[in-house]
């Protein structure tokens, strides 16, 4: 299916798509012919660092990896002048479970990537950059590594780019697969050649990331709409989505609807109105996971209000986070769908705080019972009760993203739970620890 | 127990040390080459990366095993990694698990008695659009239909 042009009658954003249905847009040749690299020029070169970084700031560009937080201020936290290398590094570790829209844009669009790198490195005054890629995502690997070639042999990378003082390159680097390593510090570690643990911030790694020099990281997304902005001008940008959340967004949905995919919309867009985009909910919706599995779901209701844009989703309590929609209909079972992701979020615990490490671990083991039928009537105020406990508790948010819909899930669809409860006949029993077994480090 | 490492072995990896031995970080890197050359980076050959790349043992072993990439056994020939994420959850991909479980005979994160399969269950490989969805080496078969996908998915590899 190709990406749709219009919608009601108006020119859905144009700003990170130009390639989604172009035949061999990953190739220079091709990619020239759409505009790749206008931008390295004069039109970049021209303008100081610090003006660059002031136009972003004025966009109103967010980071698209999950926290939105607003890119160009990140910018302007790097320290300049230092002596010591500043490196940009670009997460395309893509790993929240919902979410496709790296690998879409890095598989289609990799000049795209590489134009957005080499603006944000002169503004930012890196030497080298390095883009993180999930270790599964294979075809996307070969993609950059062929782009950044091209690029080279083209004179878009390395000594003196496009003939001017600037001077850039570029390192894929594989991942291995560690979901964790998706946060910004843990990545870092990664890296250097680590475990993917997260660091205890400050320090960010803004002052102190990768081999202890300052390093700026962004989400693949974040970086690929600054040459847009660069050519069309912060006002353009903003002629889409809210005050706070301007400009377009991808989002990737999937689950109970008729078209799944990815689609590039003006933030702001009412919940519904996507649904309607992407072919319509399948059956009746009875919730929805807005921003990826760590965002609380909402329940039909709050859909109905709901637009897709940081503060209204951030009013229902829950975040637009990267992207990932995923309504589910009457006929799924929550319980089910709950049990999944505290399975997954215990999995991907890095082990080295104790309420993470053993907290995800019991409350999926808690929940595995109340699924299978063995509940007790105390499970799941208990897992709630933990779900407080290790939230905001520990050195990342991981802990947090599984306290989250646990709360949620819990709270909104708590009759599901409780019919789960009613199938044990000893249900009344307390809950023994030893009747779990042991897990957490699956 | 340790068992020493063939010559052959012993050559791959004195070339991939000399690769990569000067470049910072780049321990995950020789990892990944070293697994692509043997399928998996046994804890003998651990040991013998230790000395070639100047790195202890206890940082080989504890990046080997913190990585879900990386086997310390080698998995049977053909990988299947089913999708447990929450769009293929959705679409019956714990009945896909059955049924290649079922269809093979043996259990999740186990090999075949002949290591042709092997059976694993992965976090979302981000392909939720296409739910259910099985990875076989790498390649993604969606859309699957949950109870016959045992005998299909197993039917097109077996013997190849
Ligand atoms: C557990 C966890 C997983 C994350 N995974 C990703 C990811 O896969 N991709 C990503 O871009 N950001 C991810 N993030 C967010 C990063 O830490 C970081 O905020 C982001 O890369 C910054 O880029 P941005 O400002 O452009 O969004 C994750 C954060 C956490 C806590
Ligand atoms: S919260 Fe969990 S994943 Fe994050 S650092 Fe602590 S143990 Fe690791
Ligand atoms: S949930 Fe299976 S591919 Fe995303």
């Amino acid at each position: 299916m190709p990406h749709p042009t219009h919608w009601k009658g108006k020119e859905l954003p144009n700003v990170l798509r130009r390639l989604f249905d172009v035949p061999g847009g990953h190739r220079l040749a091709v990619a020239r012919q759409h505009g790749a690299y206008s931008t390295i020029g004069a039109t970049l070169f021209d303008k100081s660092p610090f003006e660059l970084i002031e136009l972003v700031k004025d966009s109103g560009l967010r980071g698209r990896g999950g926290a939105g937080f607003p890119t160009g201020m990140k910018w302007s936290f790097v320290p300049r002048g230092t002596g010591k290398p500043v490196y940009l590094v670009i997460n395309a570790d893509e790993g929240e479970p919902g979410t496709f829209k790296d690998r879409l844009l890095m598989a289609r669009d990799p000049h795209l990537l590489i134009e957005g790198m080499i603006c944000t490195g002169w503004a930012l005054g890196v030497r080298t950059a390095y883009i993180y890629v999930r270790g599964e995502m294979l075809p996307q690997i070969q993609a950059l590594n062929h782009a950044i070639r091209e690029a080279y042999d083209a004179g878009l990378l390395g000594e003196n780019i496009a003939g001017s003082r600037y001077s850039l390159d570029i390192y894929v680097h594989r991942g291995a697969g560690a979901y964790i390593c998706g946060e910004e510090t843990a990545l870092i570690n990664s890296l250097e050649g680590y475990k993917g643990q997260p660091r205890l911030k400050p320090p960010f790694p803004a002052v102190s990331g990768a081999f202890a020099n300052p390093t700026c990281v962004n989400n693949v997304e974040t970086i690929m709409a600054v040459p847009w902005i660069l050519t069309h001008g912060a006002k353009a940008y903003r002629r889409w989505g809210t005050d706070k959340s301007p400009g377009s967004k991808l989002f990737s949905i999937a689950g109970d609807i008729g078209r799944p995919g990815v689609y590039e919309i003006p933030l702001g867009m009412p919940m519904p109105e996507f649904f309607e985009l992407a072919g319509g909910v399948v059956g009746e919706l009875q919730g929805c996971i807005p921003g990826g599995s760590s965002a609380p779901v909402l329940n039909a209701e709050e859909c109905a209000k709901a637009a897709m844009d940081y503060e209204s989703l951030a009013g229902l309590k829950s975040m637009l986070g990267s992207g990932a929609v995923m309504p589910f209909n009457a006929t799924r079972d929550p319980v089910a769908i709950l049990r999944t992701l505290t399975r997954f979020y215990a999995h991907e615990s890095c082990g080295q705080c104790t309420p993470c490490r053993e907290g995800t671990g019991y409350a999926h083991r808690v929940l595995d019972q109340v699924a299978e039928g063995k509940g007790r009537d105390g499970d799941i105020d208990h897992v709630r009760d933990l779900a407080d406990q290790f939230e905001w508790t520990t050195i990342c948010p991981l802990a947090t993203a599984d306290a989250w819909p646990i709360k949620s899930f819990t709270g909104k669809f708590r009759p599901a739970f409780d019919a789960y409860l009613a199938k044990n006949p000893d249900r009344a029993k307390p809950r023994e620890l030893t009747q779990l077994e042991p897990g957490a480090f699956m | 127990m340790t068992t020493a490492t063939t010559p052959n072995v012993q050559e791959d990896l004195q070339r991939i040390a000399k690769k990569w031995k000067d470049k910072p970080g780049s321990l995950i890197m020789v990892l990944h080459e070293v697994q692509e050359r043997l399928g998996c980076v046994p804890r003998n050959v651990c040991l013998e990366l230790a000395k070639l790349i100047d790195v202890p043992v206890a940082r080989i072993y504890e990046v080997v095993t913190f990585y879900n990439y990386f086997k310390t056994e080698a998995p049977g020939k053909h990988i299947l990694s089913v999708c447990t994420g929450t769009a293929c959850h959705l679409k019956g991909a714990s009945k896909v698990l059955e049924s290649l479980s079922k269809e093979l005979g043996i259990k999740e994160g186990e090999s075949s008695a002949d290591k042709e399969f092997h059976l694993q269950s992965v976090r979302c490989v981000g392909c939720c659009g296409m739910a259910p969805v099985v990875m076989v080496n790498g390649a993604i078969h969606g859309k699957l239909k949950p109870e016959s996908s045992g005998k299909e998915i197993v039917a097109q590899y077996r013997g190849k």
